[in-house]
């Protein structure tokens, strides 16, 4: 059979998202969520203790920072009631403060808001990516490859991927932001033109997640390039991504749920 | 059948003379790995697989003792690993022909991380200065290509020095990725020393979380429930059709095959969605802990048997046709051919090793888990370019889905456990391995009263990049592309 008549074979298998929600983010850990916040002190300080990569914390009733949390579950195993997955996949958010649940003060995420958007409005109709990776695990890439793929096909979107940073306006980052990684992501950012976005894709490059601490960097990538999108996730899935890109051109408002998937158990 | 090596212990002055005779007397050189203990002593270990059987050589350093006889002059295959030791222990293995650096470029008298210490150094900055980037002959050039590359790809650089087309010589720049792992895994707990297991080469986690889990499960002394076991060949053999199915999307890719490429992205797509049904995570991560699996699988056994179905009809029926696609079949064929005879000596592992005649599995010759008694054959081609390796991994993938079924139907309807047995505090020193997608992977763990001394992945990543250099034998530059697919290297299990 020709190639082109077995391109046709499984009919449609493009997304609706973002036009339309998505029902498959059901069932996949995109974030984890405080369901009780109020638990007593020394009980809040001991599950704080739980976490691996000290992203729950306890002081003025239980958080959780997803810019640290590596989604390996182990505080929603050993307390159900009180932190539960979440399976919608918009966890992105403007500002660090914003990833951390519950957030403490919406005013500093609606200033950042205003001002990306000012700074986006040319952006909406064609985005071109420019990706680098500033150590990574390898998964990341594969979810961000996946994009392009038929199911994401961010094509349809006007979002392409490109080669060149003199055409990029979004700087996909992943990974830890190790120190042999700091001089080529920066000259990658300084190559792209304004007005830019810089995205950091996962727990990785938001706080280098389990690996920090390291000897080799591994602080995320904030002190390399000014994030402007937060993705938390290890690592984020592709509809992670996407809503993340979508919200830092300005497309998506940033509220979980709003267009898409409504997923959440 | 045991996974457990045989231990030799040597002189350091003994050390490259007892291995280069175990390579000599046809055994296959495996991995160097070193370890600082906290009373300033480095512990070198060498291991050779002897008929499939892992012997570790191993000697220690006295404080103060930066030198040894290096192994390379007699085993090439050990240079990497002399150069990444050199890098981190600041040894100097001598008569090593070429001790660039690797993994961490430092200048001379700087400090290095010597992983197992106690307070290291808190931050070093790879000094780029002492790189080598020599370049000679008529017309020839160097194009570096990297780390930041022409599209979504992990980073590395690669030095390709040019007369213009053909590439007679290539140098791989792994540092820019180096995350410091050896000494952070010394740093955790056994439990979140499992999770950064699944971080080391994050499309290969479930592997990487057998492998350390199993070397802990063997100094324990527990053999995990027989359900457990079936449930990790379920996940495992999942990961390796997904990493697969990634090797050949990026040959659709550079070989324009649009249609093809968009049907092998969507069928992998759909594998990372079913593992996300089963398991709740796209990379299987959280499922393999030490003493067995995290829980059932959390969709029926026979949905996910029908969906393993349909998904490997559908990539069967595909492949088929890209096979007998002439304008894919025209970039592969011939493309990066490694001898059997370079190969053999370098020990070239998984899909590299078996399309060039070598025909070694971990699953096959130290059984672990649940492959001791399922049933499979192992892919094995001969001609050794770009093509042989994709037929491994076009077989491998129906053998792989063959396996998974198989697991599924030896599980139990019911959904009782025990999942997981408790393990006693870790003491001693274990070897864990497994044959991850890329091919054998080995975990050496170190404990102390149940605290972890030293934890040393060695991916087959890091083992077969050794070897890219020597795939272009007339190769031009066009071709670069699938030599790089056919590798299946993932630069995170490289750099460390």
């Amino acid at each position: 059979m020709a190639w082109v008549l077995r391109g046709l074979r499984d009919g449609v298998v493009t997304s609706p998202y973002p036009r339309r929600p998505d029902g498959y983010g059901d069932g996949y850990k995109a974030s984890v969520s405080v369901l009780a916040a109020r638990g007593g002190r020394a009980v809040d300080d001991e599950l704080a203790g739980l976490c691996p990569t000290g992203a729950i914390r306890a002081e003025g009733g239980l958080r959780v920072d997803r810019g640290r949390c590596i989604l390996c579950g182990r505080c929603v195993e050993a307390r159900p009631d009180r932190f539960a997955f979440d399976a919608s996949p918009e966890v992105a958010a403007l500002e660090r403060g914003a990833i951390v649940v519950p957030p403490e003060d919406d005013a500093a995420v609606e200033r950042v808001r205003v001002e990306l958007s000012r700074r986006v409005r040319f952006l909406r109709r064609s985005i071109h990516i420019r990706h680098v990776d500033a150590g990574s695990d390898g998964s990341e890439e594969w979810e961000v490859a996946a994009l392009i793929n038929p199911v994401y096909d961010v094509h349809r979107l006007g979002i392409y991927f490109t080669a060149t940073p003199r055409h990029a306006d979004l700087l996909l980052v992943t990974g830890v932001g190790t120190a042999g990684m700091a001089g080529p992501l920066r000259r990658t950012y300084m190559a792209m033109p304004d007005p830019k976005v810089v995205l950091a894709a996962g727990t990785d490059p938001i706080s280098g997640g389990l690996v920090h601490p390291s000897y080799a960097g591994a602080d995320g990538i904030g002190s390399v390039v000014p994030i402007d999108v937060f993705v938390p996730g290890s690592p984020p899935s592709p509809f992670s991504l996407l809503h993340g890109i979508l919200v830092g051109v300005g497309l998506l408002p940033s509220t979980p749920g709003s267009l898409g998937s409504r997923a959440a158990r | 059948m045991s996974q457990r090596p045989t231990v030799v212990s040597l002189q350091p002055s003994q050390l490259a003379g007892a291995v280069a005779a175990a390579v000599r007397d046809g055994g296959r050189f495996a991995a160097l790995v070193a370890r600082a203990d906290r009373g300033g002593s480095t512990v070198l270990r060498a291991v050779a697989a002897i008929s499939g059987q892992l012997t570790t050589f191993e000697t220690t350093l006295d404080p103060g003792v930066d030198q040894y006889p290096a192994l390379t002059p007699a085993v090439a295959a050990a240079a990497w690993y002399e150069r990444e030791i050199h890098d981190l222990f600041g040894l100097r293995p001598a008569g090593h022909p070429r001790l660039d650096p690797l993994v961490l470029p430092l200048g001379p008298g700087a400090e290095h991380p010597r992983p197992g210490r106690k307070d290291g150094p808190p931050h070093l900055e790879p000094d780029v200065a002492h790189l080598p980037s020599h370049v000679s002959g008529e017309g020839v050039f160097t194009i570096t290509y990297g780390p930041v590359r022409s599209g979504v790809f992990e980073s590395v650089e690669y030095l390709v020095e040019t007369p213009g087309e053909e590439i007679p010589h290539l140098r791989t720049r792994v540092y820019h990725k180096h995350r410091g792992l050896q000494q952070r895994f010394s740093d955790l707990k056994v439990d979140d020393a499992v999770l950064l297991a699944e971080r080391v080469e994050g499309t290969a986690s479930v592997a990487h979380a057998m492998a350390i889990s199993q070397a802990l499960e063997s100094l324990g002394g527990v053999e995990p429930p027989r359900s457990a076991k079936l449930i990790r060949v379920v996940h495992a053999e999942l990961e390796r059709v997904a990493a697969h199915l990634d090797s050949i999307i990026r040959h659709t890719e550079g070989s324009g095959q649009a249609v093809a490429y968009a049907r092998m992205a969507f069928h992998k797509e759909r594998i990372l969605r079913l593992r996300g049904r089963l398991c709740g995570h796209r990379f299987g991560r959280g499922v393999v802990v030490p003493g067995g699996v995290t829980g059932p699988l959390r969709i029926s056994l026979t949905e996910a048997s029908a969906e393993m179905g349909r998904i490997a009809e559908a990539i069967a029926a595909d492949t088929a046709e890209l096979m007998t696609t002439p304008s894919f079949l025209d970039r592969l064929r011939g493309t990066g051919i490694l001898p059997t005879s370079v190969v053999a000596e370098h020990g070239a592992l998984g899909p590299v090793g078996r399309g060039s005649g070598l025909g070694e599995d971990v699953r096959k010759q130290r059984p672990y888990g649940a492959y001791r008694f399922l049933e499979f054959t192992t892919a094995c081609f001969t001609e050794g370019d770009a093509l042989a390796r994709q037929k491994v991994r076009i077989e491998e993938i129906a053998q792989a889905f063959h396996l998974a079924r198989q697991a599924l139907d030896e599980l139990p309807q019911t959904d009782e456990g025990p999942w997981r047995l408790e393990l006693p505090p870790p003491d001693g020193v274990e070897w864990g391995s497994v044959e991850a997608p890329q091919g054998e992977l080995l975990y050496l763990v170190e404990a102390d009263a149940g605290r972890l001394v030293g934890v040393k992945p060695r991916s087959a990543s890091f083992h077969n990049l050794a070897l890219f250099a020597q795939a272009f034998r007339g190769d031009i530059l066009t071709d670069f592309v699938f030599i790089e697919a056919s590798f299946g290297v993932s630069m995170a299990g490289v750099s460390g």
